[in-house]
């Protein structure tokens, strides 16, 4: 096996195809990548740890076609390390010889026929545009659950139904739920899959800048799989019963109230300085105002007044503070809706650029449950 | 607010002599009604109950409306039938606590000595305040004073040489009022009183005595021991004969700031069962839990203690999610810890339960999760508190436990 290719392109695809590489492998051969260079002038870079695989194609000058397994960690850390240069890299032996410039490395293979292969990618389900799909992965998964011991909330619900794809996520404190369009292969397409949050994390971080992401779930497959130039990734499914969650937002709300998300998020951080660690922050809208407090008794105490609209009757509630900025952070509209049922229920967080509603937009909606004291 | 039967005879001046009496027991009167009308004067001297508003049971009166027949633990709706010209007011406890800790603020101004039973009642032994305070009179005067004019409640306050006599003291001091029972006077003050008058006589008791035609505490004092036992058998008829001839040796302790609660129980064979035993953990959760009301507490770890048939003593124990003091909360976690243990076919010799990360249940904050099912079990178990205080730790138990070992094969101790 012999081939070229340019520094960035080798860093960039060797970066991306190990990042899922375990510490501590089960298996020395998995913490390996394998390369593959054929006679079309194509390297393919593959990783698998049975769970989540990950495959890139880039273009190399081939001088002879072949394969080996190398370390990924190590081939990763020297092609970032390496002048900006073509790289050679080649088989001699049972050792691969890199040279770049001046520098040279030699490393040693692993053997290639014990890796395993790489699961095929299911059925294509369809696509969906790259920025649209990180930022609805974003607004969800600051809502899964963190958990490892409660595996079934540490995943995404991803529904297609048709031309909608919603995500669904909650750790049973907040629930986010963001529909958006996409094109799926066949308009009747309906399919459900519980994906790992951090997976879909990865998607959103490392195939979205490429314009358009593929979705591959197949049907009764227990993997999902994404595909964006040139890259390639499956991840297995979360096993069980996702619950039925999205009973749990209000049929309707009673009062709701509107206030400028970015002024809301400067006051909470500022208020919650003083809540201590699961101490809520407090808020009480009345007619034209909301008032924020944090802190009681002996301890240190805060208050901030905003303006705010309020639609309905007063109401006093209180909110972890953490919960309530990842909802406001996920927002991205000028204002936020807060709609209650109730001071003891959940309130729904949605978004709305003028402070009118005219606009209000339900395809992201946050349910946060509020602290309620002990006694 | 006290319900045991009082003789209008027992309430007379029984002497002066406060010399060996240094036992006081402070019951505040109406205590929830009694802060309501702080903030609302003008109910002053109307009708008012301190209850749910709705399906709830009365948790406190005036003494205007228990003219009319109201009692604690009374349901509402018949509270309100009794005296429908009364007001009624939702209970604020936060606020309500923050009173009571005013009180005891008062007593412990007074003495260490101070055991507090309640939210609205606690013992002191002021033996050692008498040279520099005065003697227990003069100190319980003080005391009925202080709270008045710095709170704007009432306190009815019983002086007698034991705990029992003290309380029944302050019972029949009340409303407002202050009952010393000198040493010399402890017999015939009981003797005076019927028998319902004793810990631990109720209405069942009552009638069984009845039989043998025991109607006062004289009546039982003066019954041959053996017959006593016969009727209520040795433990109780010892129990009630001590109490009835002014044996109370109980001092008053101090309550320390409790790190857990527990309850654990060694049965007489061992259980096998797994049924069997999730008994027992709900039994003794039920128990933990009331235990962490009465103390407004709530916990945020449970552990299990389980002795098997060759004395290995596992533990297992599992934060919680939320802080709690409900029963069912507490028995889940147990419950989980105890299904994920493999117990030999020997069986379990003895379990436990204890609560632990204790905090103050008025400003641990909660976060609920969003399918919370809201206060219901808590204001059930709030409202089995109130029947089993009037009516005795047996009155109401949990339906699963009706006839289980968690109450009849083996011996329970607490800590």
């Amino acid at each position: 096996m012999k081939f070229r290719v340019e520094r960035d392109v080798l860093a960039d695809a060797v970066t991306w195809t190990a990042r899922t590489l375990p510490t501590r492998p089960p298996v020395p051969v998995l913490a390996g990548v394998r390369l593959e260079a054929d006679a079309e002038g194509t390297l393919t870079l593959s990783t698998f740890d049975y769970e989540v695989s990950a495959r890139s194609q880039v273009a190399a000058e081939v001088d002879e076609p072949g394969r080996v397994l190398v370390s990924g960690r190590l081939l990763a850390e020297i092609s970032r390390s390496l002048p900006a240069k073509p790289v050679d890299v080649s088989l001699e032996g049972t050792k691969v010889i890199i040279t770049c410039g001046a520098s040279r490395f030699t490393l040693l293979t692993m053997p290639v026929d014990d890796y395993p292969s790489l699961p095929d990618m299911p059925e294509r389900s369809g696509s969906i545009d790259g920025d649209a799909f990180a930022q609805a992965i974003s607004q969800v998964t600051i809502a899964a659950g963190r958990d490892e011991t409660l595996p079934l909330l540490t995943g995404v619900r991803v529904e297609i139904e048709g031309e909608k794809l919603t995500l669904l996520a909650t750790d049973r404190y907040r629930l986010a739920m963001r529909e958006v369009s996409w094109n799926p292969s066949s308009p009747s397409v309906s399919q459900v899959a519980l994906v790992r949050a951090r997976t879909l994390s990865d998607v959103a971080r490392s195939l979205s800048s490429t314009g358009s992401v593929e979705i591959a779930l197949g049907d009764g497959a227990d993997i999902i799989g994404f595909e964006a130039g040139g890259r390639r990734t499956t991840s297995l499914l979360v096993d069980g019963e996702y619950p039925p969650v999205r009973r749990l937002f209000p049929e309707q709300t009673t009062t709701h109230t509107v206030t400028s998300t970015a002024q809301l998020i400067e006051a909470a951080k500022r208020v919650a300085l003083v809540a201590e660690r699961n101490t809520p922050i407090r808020l009480s809208f009345t007619d034209g105002q909301v008032v924020l407090e944090a802190g009681q008794g002996d301890d240190a105490q805060a208050s901030e007044a905003l303006e705010s609209t309020l639609v309905g009757e007063p109401i006093t509630t209180a909110f972890n503070p953490q919960y309530l900025l990842d909802g406001l952070a996920a927002l991205n509209t000028e204002f936020c809706r807060l709609s209650f049922t109730h001071a003891s229920k959940p309130a729904v967080m949605t978004g709305q650029d003028s402070i009118d509603g005219a606009d209000h937009a339900e395809e992201f909606r946050y349910l946060l449950m509020p602290i309620r004291f002990a006694s | 607010m006290s319900r045991g039967p009082r003789s209008e005879a027992a309430n007379r001046d029984w002497g002066a002599d406060d010399s060996g009496t240094p036992i006081l027991h402070v019951d505040m009167d109406a205590f929830f009604a009694a802060v309501e009308l702080i903030d609302r004067p003008e109910l002053r001297g109307r009708p008012v109950i301190v209850g749910g508003q709705h399906r709830g049971v009365v948790l406190s009166a005036t003494y205007e409306a228990r003219a009319a027949g109201v009692h604690s633990a009374m349901p509402m709706s018949r509270a309100r039938a009794l005296c429908p010209q009364a007001i009624v007011i939702s209970p604020d406890h936060r606020r309500y606590r923050d009173v009571s800790r005013e009180v005891m603020r008062i007593l412990g101004e007074v003495t260490p000595v101070i055991e507090p039973l309640s939210i609205d009642e606690a013992f002191l032994d002021v033996s050692g305040a008498r040279r520099r305070v005065g003697p227990p009179t003069v100190i319980a005067e003080r005391i009925r004073e202080r709270i008045a004019r710095e709170l704007h409640v009432i306190a009815s306050v019983g002086i007698a040489s034991t705990k029992f006599v003290a309380k029944l003291a302050s019972s029949h001091a009340k409303p407002d009022g202050m009952l010393l029972i000198p040493h010399e006077a402890t017999i015939p003050f009981l003797h005076a009183l019927p028998v319902g008058a004793l810990w631990g006589v109720g209405e069942r008791t009552q009638e069984t005595l009845a039989r043998l035609a025991i109607h006062t505490v004289a009546d039982l004092a003066h019954t041959p021991p053996p017959a006593l036992y016969r009727l209520v058998g040795a433990a109780s008829g010892q129990r009630l004969l001590d109490l009835a001839w002014g044996r109370d040796p109980r001092a008053v302790e101090p309550v320390r700031q409790e790190k857990s609660i527990g309850h654990e129980q060694t049965f007489f064979t061992d259980l096998t069962d797994l049924a069997d035993l999730s008994a027992v953990l709900l039994d003794q959760s039920h128990r933990c839990a009331a235990r962490l009301r009465a103390a407004e507490l709530v916990t945020s770890g449970v552990s299990i203690k389980v002795r098997l048939a060759d004395f290995t003593t596992l533990t297992r124990s599992h934060p919680l999610d939320a802080a709690t003091d409900v029963a069912h909360d507490i028995y889940m976690a147990a419950r989980s810890l105890l299904a994920g243990m493999t117990l030999p076919p020997g069986g379990v010799r003895l379990l436990g339960v204890r609560c632990d990360a204790l905090s103050d249940s008025a400003t641990t904050a909660v976060q609920a999760t969003l399918d919370d099912p809201g206060t219901e079990r808590r204001d059930a178990e709030r409202t089995m508190d109130v029947v089993r205080a009037r009516y005795g730790a047996s009155a109401l138990t949990a339906g699963s436990l009706i006839g289980t070992p968690a109450t009849a094969k083996g011996k329970s101790d607490i800590s």
